[in-house]
């Protein structure tokens, strides 16, 4: 469930807009009303007040609001003032450059984003880099992270909820045996991982643990310097527990020395108006004390409003 | 004369009857019989003509149902008997007396009629829906067939291939790249899984530079496919299943430049890669080569189907210009309402090319 707030008597959007004028004029900015603003809009009305400012102002509301804003808080709120689809296509492009790559952001989106989602994904790609997402991807990275990360974003994955019992278990078989011979890369363990539906894939970990003892992530932890082991299991907890994945995230941005601030925007902003309820229970429940006073523990300022807002 | 009539007369005797009226009626009775021996004989003789039209009507793609209707709609049962004997192609003499059809005559016939059907079939079905079914129909059948899905997941565009996508979930409940993943062993499956599962960008913009080095690459793995299967390399993967396709005609056109030959040229043995290449650039090409085979006389059954698969895709517009290449050997080769579907969609192709 989403922790996005949205007042009952919405504003027009064209009062939005004056609203965010008001709060870019002068010399200072009023950042306080664009939190009370944009982090209080869902997808559609943010869109549509884009749109709104962009005809009365002559500017995309996203090059005033990098004009007007720095830092943390900037990338905060530009983050989430972008459609979503465009968000993670923005994400994506900036996982594939060179001083911001991460297999791991690709990974999060093409696991945790729903197939439709993840389709709107790739198009919002096409419309703003004029390239697929999958050569990108291609093109920068190499061996098994390719052979894992391509099929991974370009998967279709099907959304029922169908279940073949006899699959999972030969296929819960093949991973046994794979993951034995430290095989973590075969085409056999890909293939599962990045074609099957997600309820096809839970019920095969699920039959894993019940056949094998242990739950599949444990099995591969066998070597822990391994990093793309460590993708493997990432991506499998996104498949099937995408809230006890971002709750680690969450909790290692924070807990590190000095806050990773860029996963902290991210699972915020891309979380907020998706199953941000259920990663504030699991981040309560594994940590002992709130998410809110946890970010307001690591974070100062307009950054920590604008985090406190969407939470 | 006289001693003739008296005599009868004599025998007939009380009744006073004379015998001339049943001569009469008796030699009309002969002239009857006679005529009627006479008619089978000019049935007889007409028999040679029907046994080649029936023998027309039934070779060849499709039926003749014309030819059919006249043939049947002659009644009398000694005419099909001897329809039978004469067509040596479709009936068999049995060890127990009789002309029995062939069965696989039989089945043959099956597979011909039927063409037309699935010609409507195919053609009222909605792209998506097409796609997927054949999609999966390929993936059953096995080796043979890939180049069927080579063909779809390269020739229609990103759109319609993400339709296709959508239309398998609904019809099969799974992915078609799960499925074709596995099912598909060996060197082929990374292939088909990473073209069926490309959003290729489809504007026109490209970069030069990169399509210059990606052509590189390309010579450098066909010109060791000795050493190593170009469809097992890597970056040939890379860049035929994720580039977009003004990109790749243009690598195309960079391979020529720097080679002197075109990709296809040193991909002979590589059949499935050969057809990717061909759809992808080149795909009037591709489409020409399919018909030609179709129409072939050794074509198999897989080869014909291809018609009417290539019917159903007349709405990409890759078919325009074809129709006058091979209007000529459809006359020949198809008959009855099949070919008539046929030459209907590609005039339809011809009319909209011009338009």
């Amino acid at each position: 469930m989403a922790t996005l707030k949205v007042p009952a008597h919405l504003p027009a959007p064209s009062e939005d807009v004056e609203q965010l004028r008001k709060a870019f004029e002068g010399w200072g900015t009023n950042e306080q009303l664009i939190i009370d603003i944009l982090a209080h809009r869902n997808a559609p009305q943010r869109n549509l007040i884009r749109k709104t400012y962009a005809e009365a102002c002559g500017e995309d509301l996203l090059t005033s609001l990098e004009k007007e804003l720095s830092s943390d808080f900037e990338r905060a709120v530009l983050l989430f003032t972008l459609d979503p689809a465009e968000r993670d296509a923005y994400l994506a492009n900036e996982s594939t450059k060179r001083f911001t790559s991460s297999n791991w952001i690709l990974m999060e989106i093409a696991c945790t984003r729903s197939p439709h989602e993840l389709f709107n994904v790739r198009k919002a790609y096409h419309a703003r880099y004029k390239k697929s997402l999958e050569e990108d991807v291609a093109h920068h990275t190499t061996g098994e992270y390719r052979k894992f990360l391509v099929p991974l974003v370009s998967a279709f994955r099907y959304e029922g909820e169908e279940v073949n019992l006899t699959l999972a278990k030969s296929e819960a078989k093949i991973l046994r045996d794979k993951i034995s011979h430290k095989h973590y890369s075969d085409e056999e363990v890909i293939r599962i991982v990045t074609t099957r539906s997600k309820a096809q894939l839970n019920a095969t970990l699920n039959h894993y643990n019940t056949a094998f003892g242990n739950a599949i992530n444990k099995d591969l932890k066998a070597d822990p310097k391994d990093e793309f082991l460590k993708l493997l299991r990432a991506a499998i907890k996104c498949l099937t527990v995408p809230e006890k994945y971002f709750e680690k995230v969450l909790r290692q941005a924070i807990n590190k020395l000095g806050t990773d601030e860029w996963a902290l925007t991210r699972v915020v902003t891309t979380r907020a108006e998706v199953d941000m309820v259920r990663i504030k229970e699991e981040y309560q429940r594994r940590n002992s004390v709130t998410l809110e006073k946890a970010i307001a523990g690591d974070t100062s300022g307009d950054y920590e409003r604008m985090l406190l807002a969407l939470i | 004369m006289t001693k003739i009539t008296s005599k009868v007369y004599i025998n007939v005797g009380r009744f006073g009857v004379s015998m001339a009226p049943f001569l009469f009626i008796a030699l009309v009775i002969l002239r009857l019989f006679l005529s009627t021996l006479h008619n089978s004989k000019t049935k007889k003789m007409a028999h040679p003509a029907d046994v080649q039209l029936l023998n027309k009507a039934l070779s060849g793609i499709g039926v003749d149902e014309k030819s059919l209707i006249s043939i049947l709609t002659k009644t009398h049962h000694e005419h099909k008997r001897f329809i039978r004997k004469g067509c040596s192609q479709f009936f068999i003499e049995d060890e127990r007396q009789f002309e029995r059809w062939d069965d696989s005559a039989i089945k043959n016939l099956k597979v011909e009629f039927k063409r037309f059907k699935d010609a409507v079939m195919l053609s009222l079905m909605h792209p998506w829906e097409r796609d997927a079914r054949l999609l999966k129909k390929a993936l059953k059948k096995g080796p043979q067939l890939y180049g069927v899905i080579v063909e779809i997941a390269c020739t229609r565009s990103s759109d319609e291939l993400l339709g296709a996508r959508k239309a398998y979930h609904s019809l099969f409940e799974r992915s078609i790249e799960e499925d074709l993943a596995t099912h598909v062993k060996g060197t082929e499956r990374k292939l088909l899984v990473a073209l069926v599962s490309a959003y290729r960008y489809e504007g026109p913009k490209v970069k030069e530079d990169t399509a210059k080095s990606e052509a590189k690459e390309l010579l450098q793995a066909i010109n060791n496919r000795d050493k190593r299967k170009p469809i097992e390399d890597e970056e040939v993967i890379r860049i035929l299943t994720t580039r977009s396709k003004p990109h790749l005609r243009e690598v195309y056109q960079q391979y020529k430049k720097i080679s002197g030959k075109t990709i296809t040229e040193g991909l002979e043995a590589e059949i499935l890669l050969k057809e990717t290449i061909e759809c992808l650039c080149t795909p009037h090409t591709y489409f020409t080569k399919v018909f030609e085979t179709a129409l072939r006389e050794d074509a198999n059954e897989d080869d014909k189907k291809a018609l009417t698969r290539l019917v159903s895709t007349q709405e990409a517009g890759n078919l325009k210009g074809i129709s006058d290449k091979f209007a000529h050997k459809i006359e020949e080769r198809v008959k009855g309402a099949y070919k008539d579907v046929l030459l209907g969609v590609l005039a339809k192709g011809q009319m909209s090319g011009q338009a």
